[in-house]
Formats: structure tokens, sequence, C-alpha cells
């Protein structure tokens, strides 16, 4: 089964030390929740399990690959605060990038995703004209399509309606049970069932 | 390779639907070289001595003026946090972006060129060689630039900084793409010239996308 092992992590930021020696290890199916207050270093601890950001020790694997590598790339998708969108582009030429950034799908397939996740309609929006929970969905639909294991979502349910978030529970809860994970961040309640804590 | 020419259309595309980006320094381009006679001298054999150098600087300093957008609008909306954790090598994205920066910026020099030096009276020797050297070097300022637009896109107010980490690593081009032209004027062998030009464009073409991807991974943390 596969699993992201995060093995004696250390973070700093500036002068301040964030973590350090955080251990914990997150299943296939599982979905995990990082608490912690305001610059407690949850998203630098999703952008360092992103490849983005580099740890000052430690070391992250999922399959036993080490982060940063491509087949461990391959596995995550990251969800960061900015909707990763151009606002001369249309929703479903932002969403073809977005996803061939991961993984080239059909057209079909980008255009039904975006009337999933409700913007039907949308399609050739410039993103300019969207508002921010539109913009908002336009790259969860990406989240939604790929085929990755890993789901880092920091704050994935900012700017969404009730109804945006019940669609990213079902679709969490969804892929959990499919065999993926997520780690997720959120000052919002969540409903979602089974999900572990773990406080930094 | 898809990822190549997916990433090149993204950024013609935006261009394309935000012209003012690629239209301003175009136009500081005519109009600074357009100035010179205006303020020197309208005489031809003074202009024709000094047209190559007028046009390979104002053309440079175009090229400069255009690079603070390079990686800025990706940086401020994400798409580049996008780019690095996706399993495609960072450079080959990069190089994508600087593709479609040189067919934006460098390819309408080029195009203009051969107008500019009619207006500063260079012979046709000159406007050929002129046009071979802005062909063989435009897409090393691109290359070498984008090392620069990678190194400053997290700073706020970074103006100055990237002349002055870029130009130096210019001058070498400037130094010898202008010395070819007025060789070619005295009916020279240029030879020489052309052959470091190239060097050159093989050199940053090999190292730029790569130094770029790493300067931009450090930017983004």
């Amino acid at each position: 089964m596969s699993s992201l092992v995060i093995d004696k992590l250390e973070c700093q930021r500036g002068y301040s030390q964030l973590f350090t020696n955080l251990c914990f290890q997150v299943n296939a199916q599982e979905v995990v929740r990082i608490t912690g207050t305001n610059g407690s270093g949850k998203t630098s601890l999703l952008k360092i399990l992103a490849g983005i950001n580099t740890q000052e020790q430690g070391c992250v694997t999922f399959d036993q690959n080490v982060v940063k590598s491509d087949a461990y790339q391959q596995e995550v998708f990251y969800l960061g605060h900015q909707a990763a969108l151009s606002a001369e582009l249309s929703s479903l030429e932002n969403l073809e990038f977005l996803s061939a950034l991961n993984q080239p799908v059909a057209r079909e397939v980008l255009i039904q995703a975006l009337e999933d996740i409700g913007l039907k309609g949308y399609a050739d929006e410039p993103c300019a004209n969207l508002s921010a929970g539109q913009k908002r969905r336009v790259i969860l639909a990406s989240l939604f399509i790929s085929k990755a294991k890993v789901w880092l979502l920091d704050e994935p349910f900012t700017a969404l309606d009730p109804k945006g978030i019940k669609i990213v529970e079902s679709r969490i809860a969804q892929h959990c049970a499919n065999g993926g994970l997520c780690l997720f961040t959120t000052h919002q309640d969540s409903t979602l069932p089974n999900q572990r804590m773990i406080a930094l | 390779m898809n990822i190549y020419f997916q990433t090149l259309s993204r950024d013609l595309r935006i261009a394309l639907r935000n012209p003012s980006s690629v239209l301003n320094p175009l136009l500081f381009f005519i109009i600074s070289v357009s100035l010179f006679p205006l303020a020197i001298s309208p005489e031809a054999t003074t202009l024709s001595q000094i047209a190559a150098g007028i046009i390979w600087v104002a053309s440079m300093l175009a090229v400069l003026l255009s690079l603070n957008a390079l990686f800025h609008h990706d940086f401020d909306n994400g798409v580049l946090e996008q780019m690095v954790t996706s399993h495609h090598p960072l450079a080959l994205l990069i190089l994508a972006k600087i593709t479609a920066h040189w067919l934006l910026t460098g390819i309408p020099i080029i195009l203009l060129s051969p107008l500019l030096g009619v207006f500063l009276f260079l012979d046709e020797q000159g406007i050929k060689v002129l046009m071979l050297t802005l062909l063989l070097a435009t897409p090393s300022l691109s290359l070498i630039g984008s090392i620069g637009a990678s190194l400053i896109v997290g700073i706020k107010n970074s103006g100055m900084l990237l002349s002055l980490l870029i130009l130096p690593l210019y001058t070498p081009i400037l130094i010898f793409a202008s010395s070819a032209v007025s060789q070619a004027q005295f009916g020279l062998d240029i030879n020489s010239q052309l052959y470091f030009l190239a060097m050159f464009l093989v050199l940053s073409l090999m190292s730029a996308p790569f130094v770029s991807a790493l300067a931009l991974k450090i930017s983004l943390e």
C-alpha cells in the first residue's frame, strides 16, 4: 500500500524555527487535516511536501521516491493560495494548460470537468471576468481530473460557497476511497468524515 | 516535448491578447533609434558610421525592457508554482517561455532593423550583416535575460537590478555584433565575429534554461 512518509522534518523561515523533528506517515485512503495557528507553518509544510520549498533537515518519500524526483512529483498535486490562472486566457484554456502540466487530457474531459464543478457555460469566458470563487473552481477542476495520488490542498475552501465546499469534500472522500490520500489545511469547519488531525 | 509546444502556444496567446506588453518595447526601439538623426546630425556620412551601434544598443535596451514581464505574471498568479511541482523538467518549460519571448521581441526587432538601417543611411551590405548579427544574437539576449529575470522574480521594485545583472553579460555580444557590421561596411572579413556570436548562442542555449530553472526554484522558496 502506498504511503507518504515524513521523517524528522525541520523547517525554518527567516529567524524562526517552525517545526523540528516532525515525523508522521499518511497511508492511502487517509485524509489528514493539518491544524495550527496563523504562521505555525502549515503552508510551509505543504510546500515542502509539494517540492517547492526545501527542508532544513529530514526527508519526505512517497513509495520510496524522494520528494522533487520525477516519480514523486508525478504523484503529487499541490493547490496553493493562488488560483494559478492567467487573466487573458479562458477557463478552458487555463484548465488545458494546468492539466497538461500533469497529464494531457482530452478536450471533452476538460469541458465535462468544468461542468461538474459548476462552471457550465463559462468554458470560453476569459478568467479576468470570473469571480474569486469561480477562479478557484477552475484549478479545482484540474485537481479533480489529475491522476495524482497525493493531494496537498492549502485552504481548498477559500472563496467557495457552501455548495462548492460540498463538492470539494465529496471529491476528497471519493479520491481517498479510490486509494488516494489527501493532506489539507483549513480554518473553516470541515465535515469530512474520518479526518485525522495533525497539529503543528 | 508536447508540453514545450503547449507552453509556447500559451505564452503567445497571452501576449496576443495583451498586445501592449509586446508593443511597448518595440515602440521604444523605433522611437529611440529615430531620435538620433535629430539629435546628432542628419548627414549620411556621420549616421552611417554610427548606425550599427545605435540599432544594437537600442535593441538591447528594448529586450531588457521586455524581460521584466517574462516570469512576473506567472509568479504573481501562481502558475510558476504549478510548473515547479509538475514532473516535467522546469528547464524545458522555461525554454518554451524563452522561445515565446524571442518570437515576440527578437523577431520583430530583426524585421524592423532594415527599415531603421535605411533611416540611418546604412548601406546594403551593412543592413545584411546587421540582420545576420541580430538573428544570431537576439536568441542569446533572451536566453541570458531569462537568468536575470528568474533571479529577480520575487523581488519588489527590482527595476535597476535586472540591468545591473544582465548588461555586463550582454556587452560582449554588443561589441562583436556592432564591430561585425562596421567591418562589413569597409568590406572586411567578419567571420571571426560571427563565429563568436554563434558560440555565445550555443553556450547560452545549453546553459541558460538550466540556470534559470535553478534560480526560479530559489526565488520561489
